[in-house]
């Protein structure tokens, strides 16, 4: 109920919004005489009237994407870790490869060079004249039947009962027989670079803590996670906190979708339940949690 | 001291020195002057440890057959097998630790091993391994050290413990190197490694590579050059040249038939990584390191000369020279092959690449090594009575 006002007050919001502008559009109009300004304030009078149906809509259909993947976060997370399973869908007709999700995953994590997590894969599809490209994100698979779990020697890494495949970076001794067992090269190596490094300056956006896995990590020669495999965790932290991860909350194009697919209402588990359904390297049998809608 | 002790210690002084600059940097900087990235994250180190751990399971091996099977015509060689042998493995330990990310970690592995894990087998074998040879050349080396002479019962006791340190020693060498076979064998992900046919060939290299060094090792140090020392190395050369025959049927077997299949399926990466070591920027390593100086030359050479102790100890030394040209083949393919296309691209970073080319500093960390486990090797046969017949017998 409560979010349903708070929409409606958002509504209201916007209406008053555009009022105001359009007034101002008017009143420059009247100064300058600008020739096509009858286009524009239609133009934006059909986005008011578009809004005003929208109230129209049950809550549900008119919800942003992102607020409701988070309002079913926080639901899930209202169960025990066990009966939660995190997947994540990239709808990879909406991806425009613009490496948003790249670039907010390596600031949201502290990566330095040489540790990437959600690189886009660029493809070019076609002969010319018939050419088209596809853009495919990689985060970690998370699969069910990971790779990288049975190698390491010292069971530094494994997967949780919500599915997420971590690393204890105090465990892990950098062997990196994970990152030679990984079949999508998910995982990479933090050799202790920085970007700055042959510089004068170093750069606070560097030497910052990463806050992976809900503790501080300063960044210093020799500790963790310098020396330790690296690997995407869905932002386990902020999904911890109730937030989207940072590679969802920062696509612009809203094709990455994250949620709990014991919920079967979720925004995920009708996604995934689709014939354009795929999954990377299926015949491998790793089970990955990651899906593809092409 | 003579010209060939002065060669012999300078060449060593030189290697150790570059070798610390190695090891100097390898603690300063940590893993940023490896060349190895994050996608081909194994390089020179770990083509090192597994040459170095094949001539340690070859020369133990050979020295099984002393113990074990009692063959009398390598009896008086071992000893030096046994002592290679731990050497060998000395320097396969040191260069494998300097490869791992968090150094002092390592002893995580007695502490909290996971069995599932093939690197957790290798380890914990190789340790008991190590353990056993260092009992066994105690007890082989006894006789020769007491400063009395043993009884004829304490003698035959030890006769008898060696025996049977030697008898659980082949199987856990068997073990333990085909675990290291193994360690890549199960990659999945890398088929160029996921064959069966490797643990096995990984055995054979041990085998050909091991007896290869102990023959040359043999040839060029042996104190005497009498009928005897012509007779023993003409049989090493014999098995040198069996071993070598045997592993190019292997080697044609593991190549020719991913390459034959047409349409390549399951094979594809295999075939990918197979023609990056033949045709690939360092098709070189394989056709002229390991086919031409490693195994034509010294095919020819033993072939034709089989009773001349120099070529065979030459060609010998070939084969275990250019065998650490074949433990790279079988490192650095595999490591290089992309799981997913694009990534180089997706995402540019000098770490991020499917190449890898060994850096200076990793051949330095390699000199340190090999220098560690050359001084050991070069003290022991210089103090220990290591060369001569096995003293085990004399009761």
């Amino acid at each position: 109920m409560t979010e349903e006002k708070r929409v409606e007050s958002e509504r209201r919001e916007f209406l008053k919004a555009a009022s105001v502008t359009i007034g101002t559009l008017a009143a420059t109009q009247l100064l300058f005489g600008e020739k096509d300004f009858p286009q524009k304030v239609r133009a934006l009078e059909s986005s008011a009237l578009v809004s005003q149906e929208l109230e129209q809509l049950p809550v549900g259909e008119r919800e942003s994407t992102l607020l409701r993947m988070q309002r079913e976060l926080q639901k899930a997370l209202k169960k025990p870790m066990e009966q939660r399973r995190w997947v994540m869908v990239i709808d990879l007709r909406k991806c425009i490869g613009c490496s948003a999700c790249t670039v907010s995953c390596n600031s949201e994590n502290v990566l330095p060079p040489g540790v990437v997590y959600r690189p886009v894969v660029e493809e070019e599809i076609g002969e010319y004249p018939n050419v088209t490209r596809r853009f495919i994100p990689r985060p970690c698979m998370q699969c069910d039947n990971p790779p990288c779990v049975p190698v390491c020697p010292v069971s530094a890494t494994w997967k949780r009962a919500d599915g997420i495949v971590v690393v204890d970076y105090d465990v892990c001794i950098g062997c990196r027989y994970c990152i030679m067992a990984c079949p999508y090269n998910a995982r990479t190596f933090d050799f202790g670079e920085r970007y700055t490094n042959g510089t004068p300056k170093e750069m606070a956006y560097e030497t910052r803590p990463t806050f992976e896995y809900s503790e501080q990590w300063p960044r210093e020669p020799d500790r963790s996670p310098i020396g330790n495999a690296r690997k995407c965790h869905f932002c386990i932290h902020r999904i911890e906190s109730g937030m989207l991860p940072s590679c969802t909350t920062s696509c612009i194009g809203g094709a990455t979708y994250f949620g709990d697919a014991n919920d079967p209402n979720s925004q995920v588990s009708k996604l995934t339940g689709q014939p354009n359904v795929m999954r990377l390297r299926e015949e491998l049998g790793t089970n990955p949690r990651v899906y593809y809608l092409i | 001291m003579n010209r060939k002790t002065i060669l012999i210690i300078s060449a060593w002084a030189v290697t150790f020195a570059l070798g610390l600059v190695g090891f100097y940097q390898r603690m300063t900087y940590g893993h940023q002057l490896a060349g190895y990235g994050s996608y081909a994250s194994w390089g020179l180190w770990v083509a090192d440890y597994i040459y170095f751990v094949g001539l340690s399971a070859g020369a133990f091996l050979l020295s099984s057959m002393v113990y074990v099977f009692n063959v009398k015509r390598l009896e008086k060689i071992g000893k030096l097998a046994l002592f290679t042998a731990i050497t060998a493995l000395i320097a396969a330990v040191l260069v494998i630790w300097f490869d791992i990310g968090h150094m002092a970690r390592f002893y995580e592995i007695f502490t909290r091993p996971n069995f599932r894990s093939m690197m957790t087998w290798m380890i914990w074998l190789y340790t008991a391994y190590f353990l056993l040879l260092m009992a066994e050349f105690a007890l082989v080396m006894r006789p020769e050290l007491s400063k009395k002479p043993l009884p004829a019962g304490t003698l035959k006791m030890n006769q008898r413990m060696v025996m049977i340190l030697a008898s659980i020693g082949v199987p856990l060498a068997v073990l333990f190197h085909g675990g290291v076979g193994a360690l890549f064998a199960v990659v999945g992900a890398r088929p160029y490694w996921n064959t069966s046919l490797l643990p096995l060939m990984f055995l054979l290299g041990a085998l050909l590579s091991g007896g290869a060094l102990l023959t040359a090792v043999i040839t060029f140090m042996w104190p005497t050059r009498d009928e005897g020392y012509r007779d023993l190395v003409q049989y090493l050369g014999r098995l040198v040249l069996a071993m070598l025959l045997l592993f190019a049927v292997f080697e044609w077997s593991e190549i020719s038939v991913p390459l034959w299949s047409g349409i390549s399926g399951a094979f594809q990466a295999d075939v990918e990584s197979i023609k990056l070591a033949l045709f690939g920027p360092y098709w070189w390593v394989f056709w002229v390191i390991h086919l031409g100086i490693g195994t034509i030359i010294p095919i020819v050479l033993l072939f034709a000369f089989p009773r001349n102790p120099t070529r065979v100890g030459v060609a010998s030394l070939l084969v275990a020279l250019a065998f650490l040209g074949t433990r790279l083949n079988i490192v650095i393919p595999g490591a290089v092959t992309a799981q997913l296309r694009g990534l180089e691209t997706a995402y540019v970073d000098s770490r991020l690449v499917f190449s890898y080319v060994p850096t200076l500093h990793e051949w330095l960390v390699t000199l340190f090594a090999i220098s560690v486990g050359a001084a050991i090797f070069l003290v022991g046969v210089a103090k220990l009575p290591i060369f001569g017949p096995r003293e085990v017998t004399k009761a």
